[in-house]
């Protein structure tokens, strides 16, 4: 192992100053991005169970619910199209180097998104628009295969995803280039199935938890309509059900993990060193030489988690040479992200087997404040498991982009640091106003709505036209 | 054909369905740009909204496409691309989020100021995407970029690329005119399909002074894909474009809107396919060819059978959008669908 000097120059002479920037901004985007995700993969299916009980039972509760479900998908489905399209473009032009070499080998899987996408853009149209003009039972049936869409669209990325992770199906040639590519090796790696799975029933819990959670606030405000209850229970029952769910395919993915990728999963446990009876840390800061300083720590654990047994042997960080594995301070991100989804995932299986517990008991609704309160907070609290699953797995497997074939230094692009930077401005800048500006609109929506469920007029009637006469009402000084 | 061209004439199709797909979107951007202040440009406005908006999402993924088929399909050529040609596509991308936020938060938004600012910013980067894609291009056919190409100004700030943006710009306004008469015809709103066919007409007449600059311009700049477009195969599809543009003109006069679309169509697309077989066998002349470029045989294979799949799978999806959008079967919700009906107030909210 070389020493600690000559390693850290060795690691500054591999990153190129454009890195940190070229980095940043994939996190920043993608990290927004992924926000709109589960909505986008689950709010259809969400709203099409809801869309199915109001036609069925005659349910003009239910349809309302469905057709206001369907305005929020709209504005929500457009921001994600244009947050996606810039994550494709990213692709050229932070990674250019990875596309080149590695395109042809992992490329396919977009290749499937691209078209899922395409489908679910013409699909949602038709879905959205629907709504007044096609006959009732034939606007459902043109909605129904959205959610199936969906889970073909993250099967494209997630095979392109869990590739970087475990990459397989080519032979190295000549420079290093790869040859003899196996499409479907190259597709299902090792940890595709994994990644999928945890990661699919991830966006339904999500988008479950998140829509409930609007309701749940309107219950602890007094609105305890059907209208809420049933807004609250169809969304919430979709992610309770599966949240036990998750807890399994997340130990799942856990595990392949630590067969899989063993130095990510030193990382997401802060194992230094190759080692059996390897103690659990909750929390806890990774030191240079090794050591932990503050966390809580359960011995044996880690081996007991990782293979059912304190004699299981883990793979430590110093298991390769100090360059090849995440820094420091990135197994320390990477773990923390990773106790905190655990830790949130395991409050949110508490959460639903406690309104499991009422119905079973009851045949209804938990009545305590405090369940409500809970389950507001399941919303933000779920979104937030996404990202740290997302960071666990990106931090964990620094600083390669494409695992032990490339690293992130060699993909990146050559454009120069400050336009780099200038652009990260840039879109921050526009990515707040945006998502600021949705944010607004949505809570707006729902404030117009409520006004004119209570029979209050808000701003008075729409006027269809975008710059229409200002209408009487307008709030003065509200022009320009 | 071997797989790699069979994906490069997949490439070409899937851009041509972009230029007319996504032009005619970016060109009623166009038109709401300079469609004048809230009193004047009401009604204009009002058609545009109307008619972008169930399709706006599926005319813009073409461009994913088109960007998964080149990784994919041609890594080399990717990357050569968006090294050399960084700022105009950065730009490009940055345009891509104002105009469909911008597009999307207009219309659930009720103040007027409010309106004004998402819209302004749908407006201009309507004009400013399509430009930076078009410039690209012209940087691209120029020969200006190669492999190992390193981004610098004069890869787009030159004289094709500056062309070759004002072409893109003044084709979309063309496309998104003559959408928008049709589709003014199809509303019965009279007043707009004289309106936007007067528009249309105009920007057919700017489009023509273009193409003649152009071909002044990429004589000595553009020498490989000048030489194409002006003999054999890219010689027919350039007079094809001026037969499409010089119908659509006299179509629109007739009155024939449905036909001045296709015609319309087929002018834009032509000139697409023009500016592909010029290039033959370049996918970036004069550096890389078709075969050079081409990723391992197995994903080609592979790519074209995802490809059939998803135009057996999407293809109906796509004609069936189409036909309902054109017969006027699809409509936003209006405030009155989302209000509660009276069967819905079953208990008084107790607040």
């Amino acid at each position: 192992m070389p020493s600690a000097p000559s390693a850290l120059s060795l690691l500054s002479a591999h990153a190129p100053p454009q890195m940190l920037p070229a980095r940043e901004l994939m996190a920043f985007t993608l990290a927004s991005h992924i926000v709109l995700v589960p909505l986008a993969v689950a709010l259809p299916f969400i709203t099409l169970v809801m869309h199915h009980r109001g036609l069925r039972r005659g349910d003009p509760v239910a349809l309302l619910l469905a057709r206001r479900w369907s305005a929020v998908m709209a504005v929500q489905f457009a921001v994600g199209v244009v947050t996606g399209t810039v994550l494709t473009f990213e692709f050229g032009l932070l990674w250019p180097a990875m596309m080149g070499r590695w395109g042809d080998v992992f490329g396919l899987g977009f290749g499937i998104e691209g078209w899922a996408f395409f489908l679910e853009a013409v699909l949602l149209a038709i879905y959205l628009y629907g709504w007044r003009r096609l006959r009732p039972w034939t606007h459902f049936w043109l909605g129904v295969p959205l959610p199936f869409v969906a889970m073909l669209g993250a099967f494209g990325i997630l095979a392109a995803n869990s590739w970087m992770n475990t990459p397989g199906g080519f032979s190295l040639g000549a420079a290093g280039r790869p040859v003899d590519v196996r499409v479907r090796q190259a597709v299902f790696t090792p940890m595709f199935g994994p990644q999928y799975w945890h990661f699919a029933v991830a966006m339904f819990l999500t988008a479950g938890y998140v829509v409930a959670g609007v309701y749940a606030v309107g219950w602890l405000r007094g609105r305890r309509d059907r209208y809420h209850r049933l807004g609250f229970c169809v969304p919430f029952t979709v992610a309770a059900v599966i949240t036990p769910v998750q807890f399994v395919l997340g130990d799942a993915i856990a595990r392949a993990v630590f067969h899989k990728q063993p130095v990510k999963f030193a990382a997401t446990e802060l194992v230094w060193t190759t080692d059996r009876h390897v103690p659990e840390y909750l929390f806890g800061r990774l030191q240079p030489d090794g050591t932990v300083k503050g966390g809580i720590r359960i011995p044996q654990l880690d081996s007991i988690l990782a293979g059912f047994s304190p004699d299981t042997q883990v793979t430590g960080l110093t298991s390769v040479p100090a360059g090849d594995h995440p820094t420091v301070v990135q197994a320390t991100i990477a773990h923390w992200a990773f106790d905190i989804m655990v830790g949130v995932g395991s409050l949110l299986i508490l959460l639903a087997l406690w309104y499991g517990w009422s119905w079973l008991r009851r045949r209804d609704m938990p009545g305590s404040r405090w369940f409500y309160r809970c389950a507001a907070l399941a919303g933000a609290a779920s979104v937030l498991t996404v990202e740290c699953g997302w960071v666990t797995t990106e931090v964990g497997r620094q600083p390669w982009i494409v695992y032990r074939h490339m690293r992130v230094s060699e993909a990146v692009t050559s454009t120069r640091a400050g336009a780099l930077w200038a652009m990260l401005g840039l879109v921050i800048v526009v990515y707040a106003l945006v998502f600021s500006a949705f944010l607004a609109i949505v809570l707006k929506m729902r404030t117009r709505w409520r006004q004119a469920d209570e029979g209050l007029e808000g701003e008075g009637p729409e006027s269809v036209t975008p710059y229409g006469p200002r209408p009487e009402t307008a709030v003065p000084g509200g022009g320009r | 054909m071997s797989a790699g061209g069979l994906v490069a004439l997949v490439l070409l199709i899937v851009v041509a369905a972009y230029s007319c797909a996504g032009g005619v979107d970016y060109g009623a951007g166009f038109w709401d740009l300079v469609a004048g202040g809230a009193v004047r440009g009401e009604r204009p406005r009002w058609l545009i909204d109307h008619s972008m908006e169930p399709v706006w999402e599926a005319n813009n993924v073409w461009l994913i496409f088109i960007m998964v088929i080149s990784w994919t399909g041609f890594p080399v050529f990717f990357q050569t691309l968006f090294t050399a040609l960084w700022l105009p596509l950065a730009l490009a991308a940055v345009g891509l989020v104002l105009r469909g936020a911008g597009f999307a938060l207009r219309k659930p938004t009720r103040r007027l100021a409010e309106r004004r600012v998402y819209g302004a910013a749908f407006a201009v980067a309507s004009l400013l995407t399509p430009f930076f894609l078009g410039a690209a291009v012209g940087g691209l056919a120029s020969g200006r970029v190669a492999p190992g190409t390193q981004a610098s100004a004069d890869t787009w700030a030159n004289p094709s690329s500056i062309v070759a943006g004002l072409l893109t710009v003044a084709a979309t306004a063309f496309l998104g005119s003559v959408f928008l008469t049709a589709d003014a015809h199809g509303l019965a709103a009279v007043d707009l399909v004289g309106y936007f066919r007067r528009r249309a007409w105009a920007s057919l007449v700017v489009l023509a002074v273009l193409a003649l600059a152009g071909a002044v311009v990429t004589r000595d700049d553009a020498p490989y894909v000048y030489g194409g477009l002006t003999s054999g195969a890219g010689l027919v599809l350039v007079l094809a474009a001026v037969v499409g543009a010089l119908g659509t003109a006299w179509l629109l006069a007739r009155g024939a809107f449905g036909w001045a679309r296709v015609t319309a169509v087929v002018c834009v697309a032509a000139v697409v396919f023009g500016w592909g077989i010029a290039q033959r066998p370049y996918l970036v002349p004069t550096s890389l060819t078709v075969a050079q470029a081409a990723g391992a045989p197995t994903t080609l294979r592979w790519l074209l059978l995802v490809i059939v799949v998803a135009v057996v799978v999407v293809g109906p999806a796509l004609v069936l959008l189409y036909r309902l959008d054109t017969r006027g079967r699809l409509e936003a919700l209006s405030d009155t669908d989302l209000r509660r009906p009276a069967a819905a107030r079953d208990t008084p909210p107790t607040v």
